[in-house]
């Protein structure tokens, strides 16, 4: 072996290391700086009073509590909307579909749909639900948008969910004489359940922080009124946000990074959550 | 007593056939709904001038109904990000799989999926708050929208999409093949890069199909940070408008239902759509293909 080519190679090794960590090092920094930007600019704005406030043309006497209730109003839709279809087509695709040319085309199907950006569903709830059902730009109109959205990320967590389930509880839950349905309502989708409500999570915190899908459906950026029903009009944190970011005055850069602040924290709860209940559960499924 | 059973057996079978059958509906729904309006706007505007205007101004009272400036802005913030994404996702996965003891990954791997998780609004303040005023210091002259700024947050934000699905396949090949490159004496640059990136190339082939695709349908960062001017350009320094941008442009202004303006979001959109659809479907055909090779 040739000793100057090895010893070369080695050097190569040890650079290629070492920019290889500085990039990951790199990349984790762009998360702190993002962070400590965003808190340092906004923190001093996070007060009682900034939860309580109606939005107003005042920076500094505006708040969030329209567009924290608008956001909740919204998300209790979509989930009473996307949760029970999203998992029973789930629950069917895996557990009762065949192995056929139509189960293939569904699943490209939904491979599809994750990756239709978020606009498009944006487009199609304008069209479907505001014009065409006449629902106007209302809470249900963006709730059915939203639901539409996140139906794939559900069905995708279901299925990974059951596949996990091991065959044998199935075939002891047959073998005392339990019928399909039995079987999969009382033994497999409960021995699921982590992994399903893993994905549930992910899905409700992607659709907190959507906001162009509900800005082409018609949003809107200023409204003064808790909503109280589904007919009603609504805006959201992430379009009070981008609002605030619009605007010239730096106040107002200010309440936009207060509100992102509030945005992050649900976020990261979120995940934090889905994050122990995915670990708690793989252990308890490793049988 | 059977009979009822099997009846509810049957029932809840094809309550649940047709919850899944909403995933067809939604995919005929946006088709049909872009392909139907997208008529109708070519029904006054030839289609020739779609493709080969250089202007787009529907806006405006000199109409223009060129896509090829919304498709310049589109194409150039999505080059930027993947300029961005790809070399630091790929290298930060074969760091983390080659190089950094387990738990180095353990630890970093969530943290870096962190960055898929911050909604997007927040990237465009971040884009348009901190990343333009920095760039605007090194590079004098830079304006305050710029493609630049939107397209290097944008990469970092896909970062984890290449790393995660790209570690995924380097930990799928086997390890006899990493084994047996050590023996033939390869350094563990020679074994990354000879051996584990080809072995593993159809899944790091997905990750940056699913990347491009991610990159070019992204709204808020570039309607926050790239500007509202719709120009045929390559220059990164220069405010553009990507085709996602000017959909929520168009929505969030007074543009009367069922005028000539109003159909241009559909146009436009079924362009969008037909870039993201093409390339969802070779990543999607890619992976089946090669799904199984390693088990």
């Amino acid at each position: 072996m040739n000793s100057k080519n090895y010893s070369r190679g080695k050097l190569t090794d040890k650079v290629f290391k070492y920019t290889a960590l500085a990039f990951t090092v790199f990349a984790l920094s762009v998360l702190v700086i993002l962070l400590v930007d965003i808190f340092s600019k906004g923190l001093a704005r996070i007060n009682w009073d900034f939860f309580r406030n109606l939005p107003s043309r005042h920076a500094n006497r505006s708040g969030i509590m329209t567009a924290m209730a608008g956001m909740l109003s919204l998300l209790f839709f979509t989930i009473i909307i996307a949760l029970p279809i999203g998992i029973l087509a789930g629950v069917y695709l895996q557990e009762y579909g065949k192995k056929n040319r139509f189960a293939s085309f569904i699943e490209i199907n939904i491979a599809n749909l994750a990756g239709v950006p978020s606009v498009i569903y944006g487009i199609l709830g304008l069209t479907l639900f505001v014009r065409i059902l006449h629902m106007g730009n209302s809470l249900i109109a963006g709730a059915l948008t939203l639901a539409l959205l996140i139906m794939p990320i559900i069905i995708v967590a279901t299925r990974e969910a059951i596949k996990a389930v091991p065959n044998s509880l199935r075939e002891a839950s047959y073998g005392m004489g339990a019928t399909k349905w039995q079987t999969t309502s009382k033994v497999v989708i409960p021995s699921a359940l982590g992994g399903i409500l893993t994905g549930i999570i992910l899905a409700i915190s992607r659709a907190i922080g959507e906001t162009a899908p509900l800005l082409v459906i018609g949003a809107l950026v200023y409204v003064p009124f808790i909503p109280e029903g589904p007919n009603d009009q609504f805006t959201t944190l992430p379009i009070q946000i981008f609002n605030w970011t619009s605007r010239p005055q730096a106040d107002f850069i200010i309440n936009a990074a207060a509100g992102i602040i509030v945005l992050l924290l649900i976020t990261f709860l979120l995940n934090g959550i889905a994050i122990y209940i995915r670990n708690k559960w793989y252990k308890k499924i490793k049988y | 007593m059977s009979l009822p059973i099997l009846k509810k057996e049957k029932l809840i079978e094809v309550l649940m056939m047709c919850c899944s059958f909403v995933t067809v509906l939604t995919t005929i729904g946006i088709i049909l709904i872009l392909t139907l309006e997208a008529i109708k706007f070519f029904a006054e505007v030839p289609i020739g001038d779609f493709l080969t205007d250089t202007q787009w101004t529907p806006l405006f009272s000199d109409k223009h109904f060129g896509i090829l400036p919304l498709l310049s802005g589109t194409l150039l913030t999505t080059t930027i990000a993947i300029l961005v994404a790809v070399p630091l996702g790929l290298i930060i996965a074969v760091y983390l799989n080659e190089y950094a003891s387990p738990r180095f990954t353990a630890v970093v791997k969530p943290i870096l999926e962190v960055l898929a998780a911050i909604p997007t609004v927040v990237y465009g303040f971040f884009a348009l708050q901190f990343v333009t005023p920095l760039l605007q210091k090194i590079i004098p002259g830079l304006n305050g929208f710029n493609a630049l700024s939107p397209g290097l947050v944008m990469g970092i934000m896909i970062i984890p999409y290449i790393t995660s699905l790209s570690e995924d396949a380097l930990r799928a090949v086997p390890r006899s093949l990493r084994e047996a490159s050590y023996g033939m004496g390869a350094t563990k640059f020679q074994t990354a890069f000879k051996v584990m990136i080809p072995a593993a190339s159809s899944g790091i082939i997905v990750s940056i199909i699913l990347a491009i695709s991610r990159a070019l349908g992204e709204t808020m960062i570039v309607a926050i940070a790239a500007g509202q001017e719709p120009k045929l350009t390559f220059n990164p320094m220069e405010s553009v408008e990507t085709i996602t941008t000017y959909i929520v442009q168009v929505s969030m202004g007074d543009v009367p239902q069922d005028s000539l303006e109003y159909k241009t979001i559909f146009a436009a959109g079924l362009t969008l759509f037909v870039f993201t659809f093409i390339l969802n479907n070779i990543s999607f055909f890619v992976r089946k293909r090669f799904q199984n090779k390693y088990e």
